[in-house]
């Protein structure tokens, strides 16, 4: 047996605290959400009659929550889509390091500082039917491109999305800028010197080593959209009709505002579900390759 | 971010290239910049210029009646904004020094395993833990206010703030540690009297990053503090209430803005390290 050490005991007591703090707040509170999520409680007052799945297979049969799946996945591909694009478009030209680069950077970033709440407030009036695009589409004779916008259903997930965009896409431009600063300028001028077009060097050289960062980028902006809610609660809060709603936001309105306290936990613990399938194999990538280092 | 600034490559001409370059930014900058263009030129209009002119058309007659309104109606929850982020942003950090510290200075054994499970606390959509939450805040009477928002935000904020207090210590060298054990200093003095002293750059990422992601919180703010309304909520209630008021609407978000925008311009390097430690592999 070693003896008694306070160096040994000192690391644990600091960390303790927040140990303990996590292991109920986060383990603990999913734990009893799972569980609420198998009894009868609907109504204020707590009733904790085991009821098995009951609430899942009747959540499952809901409109509402079938449309919020398609929707969650329709969200997810476009959002992914119009980050990656812009994300990835906007590094490679900052990337070039012309004169003013930090200046343009620094817009593209901006919205990063700002709430959700701030963006959908805005965009709501860019897309205004009668005042905002729209007017500007017609004066610039591109009325092709007017639309109903955020007061039709089929197309009200797309507007959310392109203000959803507008907001996170910068995040991608910074993994990817970080990612194309930290590849070394001699392979691409060896690329070169083999006689590499600009296009090949980038494509056979550039492209496989952001691999991992597009991963990153991926599952991190993935799992924002699986839980994308403010910028819905503020723009269409679910509408018109189920066009725009989530599971995120049909979990909010379930238990605080019609008080099926169970049925709300069956959302939370699919939505749970779905998140950790994309991050727990991702934690267990990032902390496997640190050991490796 | 050292890897983000980098030295301009100088260019003596113009070739054609390096104009599609700044043709494709200069676009890309007019479509990041537009919800700005509407924040101002709407907010400095009245009601009646307003509902008579469209979102393009600059103001005929400036005037800063918007941000009044906006101002009598979004003070209070500013106030309690302020009062929520200030300590539970000074606590987390405190709290995510000390494991940061702790988990890449001594590790004990599982102390990998313990890492990992508090990393996956940042990603949870708190939907998962709202229900026991609201119970356990009502139980304890902390309910409905500031003080019961400000302990959400500091536990919550736990793993992020371990997260890169734990990169940020990994690169102090070790021979820092060992020259300070043979002086006999313990565990706590070597955080007290070197760790501390050199991690103020930690502290300041930390500490933007907190007051940025609190500041602009919204789901737990509307769920468990809806009486003690924060920044987010009153805005929202401000753009569900005064629907076609745009220029107070404007003038509001500005207002709610401001502080993350402030803080954005003047340390926005350190911000984007904050953003990359929660990537993982940044």
């Amino acid at each position: 047996m070693t003896p008694f050490s306070w160096d040994r005991i000192t690391p644990i007591l600091m960390i303790a605290p927040s140990v303990v703090l996590i292991a109920i707040f986060v383990y603990g509170f999913i734990g009893r959400t799972a569980y609420t999520s198998l009894t009868a409680w609907r109504g204020v007052v707590p009733d904790y009659t085991f009821v098995g799945l009951r609430n899942y297979i009747r959540l499952f049969q809901t409109e509402k929550f079938q449309a919020d799946i398609v929707n969650t996945v329709h969200f997810t591909a476009f959002f992914l889509a119009g980050c990656l694009i812009l994300g990835l478009g906007a590094a490679v030209l900052l990337d070039q390091k012309l004169r003013g680069s930090i200046v343009f950077q620094n817009v593209f970033m901006f919205p990063l500082a700002l709430s959700f709440i701030v963006t959908g407030t805005v965009w709501r009036w860019i897309f205004n039917p009668g005042y905002g695009l729209n007017v500007l589409f017609h004066n610039l004779h591109l009325d092709f491109l007017q639309s109903g916008w955020l007061t039709k259903p089929s197309s009200a997930l797309n507007s959310l999305t392109i203000a959803a965009v507008w907001q996170m896409s910068g995040f991608c431009m910074a993994m990817f800028l970080a990612g194309l600063r930290g590849i070394p300028e001699e392979l691409r001028e060896a690329a070169r010197v083999d006689g590499a077009t600009e296009w090949q060097s980038f494509r056979y050289v550039v492209f496989p080593l952001l691999r991992p960062i597009t991963l990153s980028a991926v599952i991190i902006l993935g799992h924002i959209s699986l839980k994308i809610f403010d910028l819905v609660f503020v723009m269409t809060f679910g509408g018109p009709g189920y066009s725009t709603d989530m599971p995120s936001l049909n979990m909010f309105i379930t238990t605080f505002r019609q008080d099926l306290f169970a049925r709300g936990a069956a959302i939370a613990t699919v939505l749970l579900l779905m998140v950790a399938l994309l991050i727990v194999p991702y934690l267990i990538w990032n902390l496997r390759g640190e050991t490796e280092r | 971010m050292s890897v983000l600034v980098a030295a301009p490559r100088p260019r003596a001409h113009l070739r054609p290239s390096t104009i599609v370059v700044y043709v494709l930014l200069v676009l890309l900058a007019i479509f990041y910049l537009l919800p700005m263009f509407a924040i101002v030129v709407t907010s400095l209009k009245s009601f009646a210029e307003v509902s008579r002119s469209t979102l393009w058309e600059l103001p005929k007659a400036p005037t800063l009646e918007a941000f009044g309104s906006a101002f009598e109606t979004l003070a209070p929850a500013f106030f309690n904004s302020v009062l929520l982020v200030v300590p539970a942003t000074l606590l987390s950090a405190l709290l995510g020094s000390l494991n940061g510290y702790v988990l890449s200075k001594w590790k004990f054994r599982g102390a990998n395993v313990i890492f990992a499970l508090l990393l996956f606390g940042m990603f949870i959509p708190y939907q998962s833990i709202l229900i026991p939450l609201f119970q356990f805040l009502s139980t304890i009477g902390l309910y409905g206010s500031i003080p019961g928002l400000i302990l959400v935000h500091v536990v919550y904020g736990i793993p992020i703030c371990t997260l890169i207090f734990r990169n940020y210590f990994a690169t102090v060298p070790r021979e820092l540690l060992e020259a300070a054990r043979m002086d006999g200093a313990s565990v706590l003095g070597i955080f007290r009297y070197i760790m501390l002293p050199i991690s103020i750059p930690g502290f300041v990422v930390v500490m933007i990053w907190q007051f940025t992601s609190i500041w602009n919180e919204f789901l737990f703010a509307i769920t468990i503090a809806q009486q003690q309304q924060v920044i987010t909520v009153a805005l929202q209630n401000l753009a569900g209430s005064l629907l076609a008021q745009y220029q107070i609407q404007m003038a509001g978000s500005l207002l709610a803005a401001a502080p993350t925008l402030l803080v954005y311009i003047l340390l926005g390097r350190y911000f984007v390290r904050g953003l990359l430690a929660g990537s993982l592999k940044g």
